[in-house]
């Protein structure tokens, strides 16, 4: 990281000393795009691990070293004119008309031709869905968090979607609300979520793993705090985790959990929540069945760990403000039950 | 080069009586009532400038906010209206507004004549501009500014989602300024048609009036589908129709169809003005006229018409059939090719003239290093593939400030320089000029450049906040380090303007020896521009003995035309004389008339309906005032020449 911000000051630096700096800056250009293909862990195009991001990586390297080229090309240009025709150069009163048409228009449009093909045969092949036997999640955009189903398990997740590696996965896409759009960068280009209808896309990871995703499509006040994540796993893994979705949530073990649980059920969280097997039911918030073992609170807005969560159901509103969730009058007493079953429910 | 003093050919009674029917006396009311196109122009200017101020503040609040992961500098709240009011102010108030302002500076002078066609339709325009940015900007401390984006996508929108006055304020505010840009558009074009100096064909017409007459008409096809939009939004909200509601069958993409088919002409009408500041620029500081000129002409009018087929790749991810996609995208691609032929003519142009190397050449030479950078990606977004994996993200908010920094500011910082002699009389200050662009070129760069990188690594645009994990909060940092580099160099600009105002050496008539012909009036021009207006012989008139001749000793007096405020029609193809024409004296009619729009607007927004009842009234009285017939001779209409 720090390599690379040093990159840019350079780059930048140099680009302030007339004439020559031009030269160097490519150079410089090149080298920050060599560091951005392996940038650490963010959820990066360049550093795709599904089917979809891997072609779009491909395109994007075709696309830029043309533009390389195409830029050396004309700064080499404005560098021979600012070197060679200053001071007591002869002005020239040609109209040198082929090479301009040549130039700007014929070159271009070879290229951008060539171009256009490829890039026609990489729509292709983002638009190659996967077979009707193929695995569906259901994904319904909410302001500002995700709602995951799948046709077949009774129980729903939020803002993580858990897909078999090496597998082709149909992702359906509604929007309770407002317009949002499915991202993630290392495995997917976008789709949006339109309102009124319902739009699908595909998943297919190459290795397993984490991969970050985030609404793209602005959605109001929280459109910042609506990431997710999909967690690509072996089938077997998949599978076992697929079937805990179908069962009712994991019982209290200790005196504690089971107080929370009273709490949960008897007390505001269920008009909003559901636990599966509880009698909790509320659908407007995220289903809580396994929200122990989930990778964020408020759809990465704060790590899921016990601190957090209790502040979260205190006061939500300082974490995520505007979210639908009020600030919560729970008894200072009980909250520690309340935070112990919730991060019992993996 | 010809010199160019106050002609001979004229007498002294003559520049009397010029001077009695065009010169403005010094008062309050002159200052509210003027109808001079190059006071209304230089006020254009201002005010743009001023919202321009405005809207980068907005920025630097939000590049403060995004230093650091999770900061709290601004709430949610007044970070999407922040960056809405940026969004929409830029490209609404300052981007459109700025180049209509040269425009009405120049395009008169440039074609010699002595004022727009319709002058009181110009300070109207003005007035209108002024109140509709005033409008919208007022919000912003009551907290109920637009924050919904500058392309406000539905359902979003609707009441039930925005609660408050946030977006009855864009909708009315857009559909106010709308007013505004029409009538400077039906200006410009008939302008350019039929006031353009006699022998002035149009292959004669300088490439800047090419791009702002093409400009017109692409914001006369283009504006009718965001007032649309707008007006169904307003209904949506205020009186519970449903066009965007899709459980009552409304449509939420016939939103976004609309304001793009709006939208991204709109990129072009902002930036083809400005391209043709740079052909008007090159010319001075390469010592040649610019190479290709059919070409170029060609280009231009190429964009104007291929822009309206492009929309469909703002909505690459919407989900439309692909084999619409292809085709969309097949026209975004071959948009670039008339972009590449400009810039390969100006790259001839330079190779093959002499370069002066002053402040305005090294903001076109920062603007073609911008510009084909944004070219490339932009380019880019034409590839469906490609688009549906950074649109939204931060790499199309790199894209677009390449395109519109590199393709429209810095052009129009070119032009500051260039024209500021002719428009205040004063030179500016080379070295500072020269501090304020490389300020301003590092500071673009600086800023914008990381933003491709962070847009790759997933970075979606317009969140008030990120965390730290994804880690984008060292390229963050830099991008708002060049956000306060950027934002040095340009109040370095305005401290060259005033001091240049101020203090600055009085300018001659031609200081930089260029070849159109504002450079033959005075620096500032007198009220009527041309005490005799040419007779145009070339491309380049201020460079052409013959024209030059035109108004010297000997000048042919059917062209001083000093017994009226008059100046003279000429045919719209091949510019021989018809007549000449009356044109209208100063009047407080269009400040009225805006007035009363404004509080049209004003009560429509706070739902005082009957105010608003009363308003139309005012309106349609003052346009039956403006619009009667004067009682005067038909000489004094200039029927009988």
């Amino acid at each position: 990281m720090e390599t690379t911000a040093d990159l840019t000051v350079s780059a930048v630096r140099d680009t302030r000393r007339r004439g020559r700096s031009r030269r160097s800056l490519p150079i410089a250009l090149f080298g920050l795009l060599l560091l951005a293909g392996c940038a650490g862990d963010s959820p990066s195009a360049l550093n795709p691990a599904g089917t979809g991001s891997a072609r779009v990586a491909g395109l994007w390297w075709l696309l830029f070293w043309i533009s390389m080229a195409v830029f050396v090309e004309v700064m080499a240009l404005l560098i021979w004119a600012l070197v060679f025709r200053r001071g007591t150069a002869r002005v020239r009163h040609g109209q040198p008309l082929r090479f301009v048409t040549i130039a700007g228009a014929g070159l271009p449009l070879v290229i951008l031709v060539a171009v256009y093909g490829v890039g026609l045969r990489d729509l292709a092949a983002l638009g190659d869905g996967p077979g009707p036997e193929a695995p569906t999640v259901e994904v319904t955009g909410h302001k500002w968090w995700w709602e995951v189903r799948y046709p077949g398990a009774s129980g729903a997740t939020a803002n993580e979607i858990h897909i078999p590696v090496g597998e082709q996965v149909r992702v359906r896409l509604r929007t309770a609300d407002v317009l949002h759009s499915f991202w993630v960068p290392q495995l997917m280009p976008k789709t949006d979520l339109i309102a009124g209808e319902t739009r699908e896309t595909w998943l297919r990871a190459e290795r397993a793993g984490s991969y970050r995703g985030q609404c793209a499509e602005y959605c109001g006040t929280q459109h910042a705090h609506m990431a997710f994540l999909v967690v690509a796993q072996p089938r077997a893994d998949y599978d076992a985790w697929l079937a805990r979705l179908d069962a009712p949530a994991r019982e209290p073990g200790t005196d504690a959990e089971r107080r929370g649980r009273q709490a949960f059920v008897q007390g505001t969280c269920s008009a909003c929540h559901a636990v599966r097997g509880t009698g909790a039911e509320g659908r407007v918030g995220p289903d809580l069945s396994n929200v122990g073992s989930r990778w964020s609170i408020g759809a990465g807005a704060v790590p899921n760990d016990a601190g957090h969560l209790g502040g979260w159901i205190a006061n939500s509103q300082t974490a995520k403000p505007g979210n639908a969730m009020p600030p919560q009058p729970i008894d200072a007493a009980r909250l520690p039950d309340l935070i112990a079953y919730l991060r019992s429910l993996e | 080069m010809p010199t160019t003093t106050p002609s001979p050919a004229v007498s002294p009674a003559d520049l009397a009586r010029l001077t009695e029917h065009w010169a403005e006396p010094p008062s309050l009311r002159a200052w509210f009532s003027t109808v001079d196109h190059k006071r209304i122009g230089r006020r254009y200017l201002v005010t743009a400038g001023f919202f321009f101020a405005l809207a980068g503040l907005s920025a630097l609040a939000m590049r403060t906010q995004l230093a650091r992961p999770e900061a709290g500098v601004v709430s949610p709240q007044e970070y999407n209206q922040l960056f809405t009011m940026h969004g929409t102010a830029m490209i609404f108030l300052f981007a459109t507004p700025m180049l209509f302002g040269f425009g009405n500076f120049l395009v008169p002078l440039m074609i010699g004549s002595r004022d727009m066609a319709f002058p009181r339709l110009n300070a109207f325009g003005y007035w209108v501009f002024l109140f509709a940015g005033l409008f919208m900007w007022s919000s912003l401390p009551f907290g109920a500014a637009p924050n919904n984006g500058w392309f406000a996508y539905a359902p979003l929108t609707g009441e039930q989602n925005t609660p408050g006055l946030h977006m009855d304020v864009y909708a009315l505010g857009l559909l106010f300024l709308g007013i505004s840009t029409t009538a400077g558009a039906i200006n410009f074009i008939v302008t350019a048609l039929k006031l353009r100096a006699p022998g002035m064909s149009l292959n004669r017409v300088p490439l800047f009036v090419w791009a702002i007459v093409a400009t017109a008409f692409m914001v006369i096809f283009a504006l009718p589908a965001l007032n649309l939009d707008n007006a169904m939004l307003f209904l949506d909200r205020r009186f519970d129709t449903h066009f965007f509601d899709p459980s009552a069958g409304g449509n939420v993409l016939l939103w976004q169809h609309l304001f793009w088919i709006f939208g991204h002409p709109d990129v072009y009408i902002i930036v083809m003005p400005a391209l043709g500041i740079v052909s008007a620029v090159l010319p001075a500081f390469t010592r040649r006229g610019v190479v290709g000129y059919p070409l170029v002409v060609l280009a231009i009018v190429a964009i104007a018409i291929i822009s309206f087929g492009v929309w469909v790749h703002h909505m690459f991810a919407t989900g439309l059939p692909q084999l619409s996609y292809s085709f969309f995208s097949a026209a975004s691609t071959i948009i670039t090719i008339p972009s590449g032929l400009q810039i390969f003519a100006w790259l001839a142009t330079m190779l093959l003239g002499r370069l002066v190397l002053k402040v305005p050449l090294l903001f076109v030479i920062g603007f073609i290093v911008t510009f084909v950078l944004g070219g490339f990606t932009g380019t880019m977004f034409a590839l469906t593939a490609f688009d549906q994996q950074v649109t939204d993200s931060y790499f199309v908010v790199a894209h677009f400030h390449y395109v519109l920094i590199g393709g429209a500011v810095f052009p129009m910082l070119a032009g500051i320089y260039y024209w500021l002699p002719k428009i205040t009389g004063r030179m500016y200050g080379e070295r500072l000029g020269r501090w304020a662009f490389w300020l301003i070129f590092t500071g673009m760069h600086v800023t914008f450049f990381p933003m491709h990188l962070y847009g790759l690594f997933g970075m979606p645009r317009r969140v008030y906040t990120y965390r730290s994990e994804p880690g984008w909060d060292g390229w963050n940092l830099v991008s708002t380090v060049g956000s306060y580099l950027l934002a040095v160099g340009l109040l370095l600009v305005l401290v060259g303007v005033v001091h240049a105002v101020r203090r600055g050496k009085p300018a001659p008539p031609d200081p930089w020896s260029g070849d159109s012909l504002e450079w033959s009036t005075q620096s500032p021009p007198e009220p009527y521009n041309f005490p005799v207006l040419p007779r145009v012989h070339s491309l380049h008139p201020t460079w052409d003995e013959r024209t030059a001749e035109s108004t010297g000793p000997g000048a042919s007096a059917d062209r001083v035309l000093s017994e009226g405020r008059r100046t003279l029609l000429t045919s719209e193809l091949d510019a021989h004389r018809e007549r000449a024409v009356e044109m209208p004296e100063s009047s407080l009619q269009p400040l009225l008339l805006a007035g009363a729009l404004l509080l049209f607007f004003t009560s429509m927004l706070l739902a005082w309906y009957p105010v608003a009842a009363v308003a139309v009234l005012v309106v349609v009285v003052t346009i039956a005032v403006w619009l009667w017939p004067p009682r005067r001779p038909d000489r004094e209409l200039g029927v009988t020449a």
